[in-house]
């Protein structure tokens, strides 16, 4: 069968605040999406997910975009159509997708509010997918949280254990307790002896 | 300035897949590349993740200017420069037509300024005008918006180094691997020899990023019109019957 030619990936730029995250940037228009993958009535357990992006010469990344994507607490996507003209629309439901800018926290920080993902299914450790996009990045990088407190979970999932053992540790969000908040820190590095594992879809 | 990589590929170099067409990460001639490209390969997994639809944006999340960037931020009249209407489809890479798919989309206003606060080009702003919006396909992928034509800008990469003409576009399918962000092009831009990050694409593929001239499609006596069409990642998806 002929195939198209995809359309090429150019990088995000240094601009792209103002329209993929203008609220949290506090410009003037709405966003789709935020830091908020849940809404109030969403069951589960609410937890954090925070980190850094760092370079290759170990700074942080400043204008970065990450953008999550994840199964409920049930382990399910969200398949039902995505309503509502702005991301604090209060009948959204479980989103499972959230889009945050590294630029307004201190330390280039991302921060989400989400809830813990249930597994998926057979030989799939509850997990979020991860894309992102930042200026000096001409394609969109896809990688995986997995959290650390999973040890058994994760010692089953075929996409972690297809990666080569002494990388794993990359993709491990690290549980931490601050005044009753639950909070996987996860920090992605581009380079380094700690260089994030990256996945080709 | 010389032009870069004018002669690096051969002109016949055809392309394995339909995915042989994007930048590698790292593209030194782009020096932010440097320090924020992978140094290990990316690792394949499309056989190992079985399923990552994502849900469709239905029609209400738009407003009613969000794909008219001329009218979605006035303020006390018109904004100022060349009105232009771009429009396109979305399909997979079997030529299946997408529905549903949002574009989000930011831009320079005619004098290349954008409105972002870490912008430092002394041009004006234009106070009718963002430079953001966001548009859906229709039911046979068809997109289409409003906006002023970008100028070009310069920026920090080297001496004298400026972008050619061009709008961002960030896309969102229904599948999590259909992601794309990219630049849309005007045809014709003299500045494609000297721009590192259009010259980062191979060179077989760097037409894909160049909207086509459709007078046709132009509006009399009110805009000129371009046709961007969008291709995305899709190849290990069934094709439509
Ligand atoms: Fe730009």
């Amino acid at each position: 069968m002929e195939q198209l030619r995809q359309t090429p990936s150019q990088t995000v730029g240094p601009f792209f605040a103002y329209a993929l995250t203008a609220e949290q940037y506090g410009y003037p228009y709405d966003s789709l999406m935020n830091h908020t993958l849940v809404s109030l009535d969403t069951p589960g357990q609410r937890i954090v997910v925070t980190g850094q992006v760092w370079d290759g010469a170990g700074a942080t990344i400043s204008d970065a975009v990450v953008e999550l994507w994840q199964a409920d607490a049930q382990g399910h996507y969200r398949t039902a159509p995505i309503e509502g003209n702005t991301a604090t629309h209060t009948d959204r439901g479980f989103l499972g997708f959230g889009r945050v800018g590294t630029g307004t926290l201190p330390g280039h920080r991302y921060q989400f509010t989400t809830l813990k993902p249930g597994a998926t299914g057979e030989g799939s450790a509850p997990h979020i997918n991860v894309m992102l996009m930042m200026r000096g990045s001409l394609r969109n990088l896809y990688t995986r949280l997995y959290f650390a407190d999973e040890p058994e979970a994760n010692a089953q999932d075929i996409l972690l254990n297809a990666v080569p053992a002494e990388r794993r540790a990359t993709l491990l969000a690290h549980r931490k307790e601050v005044n009753g908040e639950i909070r996987y820190i996860f920090d992605i590095h581009m380079q380094g002896s700690d260089e994030t594992v990256f996945f080709e879809l | 300035m010389e032009a870069l990589n004018k002669t690096s590929l051969p002109p016949l170099a055809a392309p394995v897949s339909s995915a042989d067409v994007h930048p590698p990460h790292l593209s030194p001639a782009y020096k932010s590349t440097i320090l924020r490209s992978p140094t290990q390969p990316l690792m394949p997994v499309r056989e190992l993740i079985r399923d990552l639809s994502m849900p469709v944006f239905g029609q209400s999340v738009l407003r009613e200017f969000d794909n008219d960037l001329t009218k979605n931020a006035r303020i006390n009249g018109e904004p100022i420069g060349e009105r232009i209407k771009v429009a396109g489809r979305v399909l997979d890479e079997t030529g299946r037509p997408l529905s549903n798919v949002l574009i989000e989309l930011w831009q320079a206003n005619s004098a290349g300024r954008y409105v972002h606060k870490a912008e430092i080009h002394d041009a004006p702003l234009d106070p009718n005008f963002l430079g953001g919006g966001r548009v859906l396909t229709d039911a046979d992928g068809n997109y289409a918006f409003h906006t002023i034509k970008p100028g070009a800008y310069p920026w920090g990469n080297h001496y004298n180094a400026w972008r050619p003409n061009h709008i961002h576009f960030s896309v969102i399918g229904h599948q999590f691997e259909h992601r794309l962000v990219t630049q849309m092009y005007f045809p014709g831009d003299p500045l494609f020899d000297y721009d590192p990050i259009f010259q980062s694409v191979p060179q077989h593929a760097r037409e894909l990023l160049i909207a086509k001239f459709r007078m046709d499609w132009t509006e009399a006596e009110f805009a000129l019109a371009y046709q961007f069409d969008i291709v995305l990642n899709g190849r290990h998806k069934t094709p439509f019957e």
